[in-house]
Order: structure tokens, then C-alpha cells, then sequence
């Protein structure tokens, strides 16, 4: 399945819900479920820049796909990050490269997709795409 | 007026079924500043203090009598009052005009906004910072032993904490640190919506402040200075209308005020900053209200399980922070915001005091003149619903 493709599927997942608060909620039972990170990756380096919590992000080549594994000290956050990582991990970089961020716009998520806004979450978007582009063997 | 009458003249709640908290960020604005501003615009919109028309002289009187207006309203002279683009160009023309190069320490409390910390790091100055007491008040015996050791220093302190609501005593502090022959200047951001401000009593050097917390437009807001400081300090930018004489080589400039505003000003900001100002002088219980609102939301708040409150002290005012144990204060600003109950997390500008708290940041309510019980009712309820879905 494509990143658009999946990104539709999840998007027609959150529609089912017809009360806003029930969404979220599936996105704090996401965030919940979210494995977390090995503590060795909580760490400055892998600390993606957000105005209001906390998201560390850690990528590498398994098998010639992009891995990505995520963490945040909120749970919305996490929910989401839950979210990106389903929607991007085990990808070849040209998968990744290929696909726009503006294609989650149809997620409906104002968390994720708001311009500019200094979140976690765009910031981890930002490093998703970056590392695709940095990495070779993938 | 009083305050429970006015939410029907700010046309956003007719318009938006929305609870808003978030007032310390910024206001909303009454049709009397909406007015105001469109009047300039569809009436006599031109430019000010130059040309010779009609309509210029209007604008021009509009202008200054504005600044007439909001002088007042602080207890100073319109001479004394220079207009910026808010608090933060406030603090920046103070740095670079007075201070660099005349100070090489600057003194400021825990609780400074980030606006009233980097214009002095932005100079390379020496930054001493005033000790506090458990409940987040200055240690006046801190702060008398820090000016000891510092005298002729600036010293820059916030007049209510945009974070916690602390209202400090700047008569007080101010008084002391003149003592030290100390140049002090209040950040007024906050105060300017929430306390009445005399700055001859509080006999402050300099007070900075914003329109858009206080009802009015954004992207204007005034410096006062006391007028032998403003006259000894040069230009903080350069531009048209600030001059009396210019060759390519060489300028003479005017006056205070006018030559800290160089370039075309922002006129309707400024005539919608007047009217804000006039527009809160009718409210009667603008302050007794603040009290009632922020006890209120005490109570409330203490009654719900492993809340802790930032804002415990007797002197606070506009706004209340908190955490919940165990939960992230962004789960609940989002869960709230889709509840339709708009407030602030995170570290409010303001991380220095986040860290030496050792926390990340709060939730933060901060009130207005149209804000009611009901409005903390509806988010005490969209809280337990935001807690519940997030244990």
C-alpha cells in the first residue's frame, strides 16, 4: 500500500467518528499503545525541537527499508506519532520522497498538518523527510 | 458599565461559541475599537505630522490626541509617552538607546517574560538575577543584598507575571533600588488590563506596554520614559518624520517622543489603542471582577484531584497556572480547545521560571472584563472530561 493510500485509510478510520472528543480519544488509545522508545534514544540528540512537549525520533536502514521508532511525553503527541510512524516507517526513501506532507491534510488534524507552528510534530515530519533524503542504502 | 455587560459588545461572541482564556496571550476587541480603526480608514486615512492638507492635520490630530489619551490613562505626560510596536519593541529601544554602552549590569526577577531577557543578552550585558521566596515573590532582603553589590545598575521587572499572575510590589522595588542609584524600567504588559497604573506614583524610569492585552489592536503598544532620560537618548531607529534637519553626512533630530518614531506610524493602531483605552476606563469593576474570577477558579481548581496550583499567593491577578499530576499540560489544552475552551500550555515565554520550577510548563487560565463564572464552569467540566480521558 502507498503513503497515500495508507494515509486514506487511516483518515477514513477518524471519520467514523461523528463527536470530536471520541476521535481524540482513539488517538489517546494510539498514544497508549505506542511502544516506547529504548531510553538510549531519549537523549538530546535524538530530541526533536517542540514549542510544547516533548518528541524523540530515531531512524535507521533495516533490510533496505527506512525504520522510524518515536517517542513524546504527551499522549496526543504520541497518538500521533503513533500515526506518522504507521504511515512512514518500513518505507524505501523513494516512497518517502515521492509522498508530500501536504497529503495528510485529509487527516483532518490541525495538531499535524498547521503551518509553522513550532510543534513536535512538525518537527518530527521535518526529520522524517530529512533523513530519507540523507540516507543512501535504503 | 460593569463588566458582567460587555461581552455583547465584543462582536467575536456573537460570531463564536467560544470560551476564551487565553486573554494574557491577547484580547479580544469591542466594536468600539473595531470602529474607531475603520473610521480612520474610511474617513480620513492619510499620513501624519507632514503635508499641510486637511486630512493629514486630522489624522495628526488623532494621533497625538490618542497619545494624549493613553498617557493619561498611566498617569504620565503625553511628551513622556513613545509609541512602539508593543512591550517588546518597548524593552528593545530601552536596551539599545539607554542602556548598551552606559550599564554593563542588568538586575531582572525569576519571572520575566523572554521579551524582557533577550533585548539585554541581545546587548552582551551582564544579567544578575533577583532572588525569590517559595510562593514565587521577590526576597526584598535578595534583592536589597543583589543592588548592594550592584549598584548603577538597570534593573527590569515585570509588574504581573505573564505566567503565574504574581504581581509585584514596584513602588517598593523601585524605591529601593533608586536608593542604589538604579534605572529601572517595568514591563507593564500584563498590568496594563489588570491594575491601575500610575507611573509618577510608582515614580517607575520607564514602563512598558501592549494595546492587544488591553482591548486594543495588535502590533502597537508605548514606551513612557521619564523625560530627561528620553531627551538624553539617541534615536532608536531612523527614518521620515523624526528629523529636523538632514544633509547626506549629518542629521539633527526632534524631540521626544517623535524622534523614537521613524517612518510612517501605525495610525489606526494607534487611534484603536485610545479608544481601548477609553473603552476600559467605563468598565466600573473591571479589577473587582479579575478578583472574583481568579478566587472563583481557585476554589474550583482545588477541588479537583492532584491539581497544582502555581498561583497559591495573596497579590495575583489576570491569571491562575497549574498542572495536574501526571498528565501533560498539552493533552489538555488540545482535549479542552476541542471542547471549544481555548487556553494557553505550555512555558508562556517565560523558561528560566519553568526550569528553576523543574517543570516543563502549566496550563494557564488568564481573564478578561467579558469573562463570567460560567465560562469557568464550562472548563472545569471540559477539565474532569480531559482528565478522565487521559488517565
Amino acid at each position: 500500500m502507498s503513503i497515500k493510500e495508507d494515509i486514506e485509510n487511516l483518515a477514513f478510520e477518524l471519520e467514523l467518528f461523528d463527536d470530536v472528543m471520541d476521535k481524540y480519544e482513539y488517538i489517546i488509545e494510539m498514544g497508549k499503545s505506542l511502544k516506547d522508545l529504548n531510553a538510549k534514544y531519549k537523549t538530546e540528540i535524538y530530541r526533536v525541537q517542540g514549542c510544547q512537549s516533548q518528541v524523540w525520533l530515531h531512524a535507521y536502514v533495516k533490510k533496505g527499508q527506512i525504520r522510524y521508532e518515536a517517542d513524546g511525553d504527551a499522549l496526543i503527541v504520541r497518538g500521533l506519532i503513533a500515526m506518522l510512524i504507521r504511515i512512514y516507517s518500513k518505507r524505501s526513501r523513494e516512497e518517502i520522497l515521492q509522498s508530500e506532507i501536504s497529503d495528510l491534510e485529509v487527516l483532518g488534524l490541525s495538531e499535524i498538518i498547521t503551518a509553522g507552528r513550532q510543534n513536535g510534530i512538525a518537527s518530527m515530519l521535518k526529520r522524517i523527510y530529512d533523513y530519507a533524503k540523507e540516507v543512501h542504502d535504503a | 458599565m460593569k463588566s458582567r455587560d460587555c461581552k455583547k459588545d465584543f462582536p467575536f461572541f456573537s460570531n463564536e461559541s467560544i470560551t476564551y482564556l487565553d486573554n494574557a496571550a491577547t484580547t479580544q476587541k469591542p466594536q468600539v475599537v473595531l470602529d474607531a480603526v475603520n473610521a480612520y480608514y474610511t474617513h480620513y486615512c492619510s499620513n501624519t505630522h507632514r503635508g499641510s492638507h486637511d486630512l493629514g492635520n486630522q489624522a495628526t490630530i488623532a494621533y497625538e490626541k490618542s497619545r494624549e489619551v493613553i498617557a493619561q490613562f498611566i498617569g504620565a505626560e503625553s511628551r513622556e509617552l513613545v509609541f512602539t510596536r508593543g512591550t517588546t519593541e518597548a524593552i528593545n529601544l530601552v536596551a539599545q538607546s539607554f542602556v548598551a554602552g552606559n550599564f554593563s549590569t542588568v538586575l531582572l526577577s525569576h519571572l520575566e517574560h523572554h521579551s524582557n531577557i533577550l533585548p539585554w543578552q541581545m546587548h552582551g550585558l551582564n544579567i544578575e538575577v533577583i532572588p525569590m521566596d517559595d510562593n514565587l515573590n521577590i526576597d526584598i532582603e535578595g534583592f536589597h543584598e543583589l543592588l548592594q553589590e550592584n549598584p548603577k545598575s538597570f534593573v527590569s521587572i515585570t509588574h504581573i507575571s505573564n505566567a503565574f499572575g504574581i504581581i509585584n510590589p514596584v513602588k517598593e522595588l523601585i524605591a529601593l533600588a533608586h536608593e542604589y542609584e538604579c534605572v529601572v524600567l517595568i514591563d507593564g504588559a500584563q498590568a496594563l488590563a489588570h491594575t491601575t497604573i500610575d507611573v509618577k506614583d510608582i515614580n517607575a524610569d520607564f514602563y512598558a506596554v501592549s494595546a492587544h492585552k488591553v482591548y486594543g489592536p495588535t502590533g502597537i503598544g508605548a514606551l513612557y520614559g521619564k523625560y530627561e532620560l528620553l531627551s538624553q537618548m539617541p534615536p532608536y531607529q531612523g527614518g521620515g518624520s523624526m528629523i529636523k534637519d538632514v544633509t547626506f553626512h549629518d542629521a539633527t533630530f526632534l524631540d521626544p517622543p517623535l524622534r523614537f518614531e521613524a517612518g510612517t506610524q501605525a495610525i489606526a493602531q494607534v487611534i484603536g489603542f485610545a479608544a481601548a483605552v477609553n473603552y476600559l476606563s467605563s468598565i466600573e469593576d473591571s479589577q473587582s471582577h479579575d478578583k472574583e474570577l481568579m478566587d472563583y477558579a481557585k476554589s474550583e481548581l482545588k477541588r479537583i484531584d492532584n491539581v497544582i496550583l502555581y498561583s497559591e499567593a495573596e497579590n495575583v491577578c489576570g491569571n491562575i497556572s497549574f498542572t495536574l499530576h501526571g498528565i501533560h499540560h498539552d493533552d489538555i489544552a488540545i482535549l479542552l480547545s476541542k471542547q471549544k475552551i481555548m487556553l494557553r500550555s505550555g512555558h508562556h515565554c517565560a523558561l528560566p521560571i519553568m526550569r528553576t520550577l523543574g517543570i516543563e510548563g502549566t496550563v494557564r487560565l488568564s481573564f478578561a472584563i467579558y469573562n463570567s463564572k460560567e465560562d469557568i464552569d464550562l472548563t472545569i467540566e471540559a477539565l474532569y472530561k480531559a482528565i478522565k480521558m487521559l488517565s
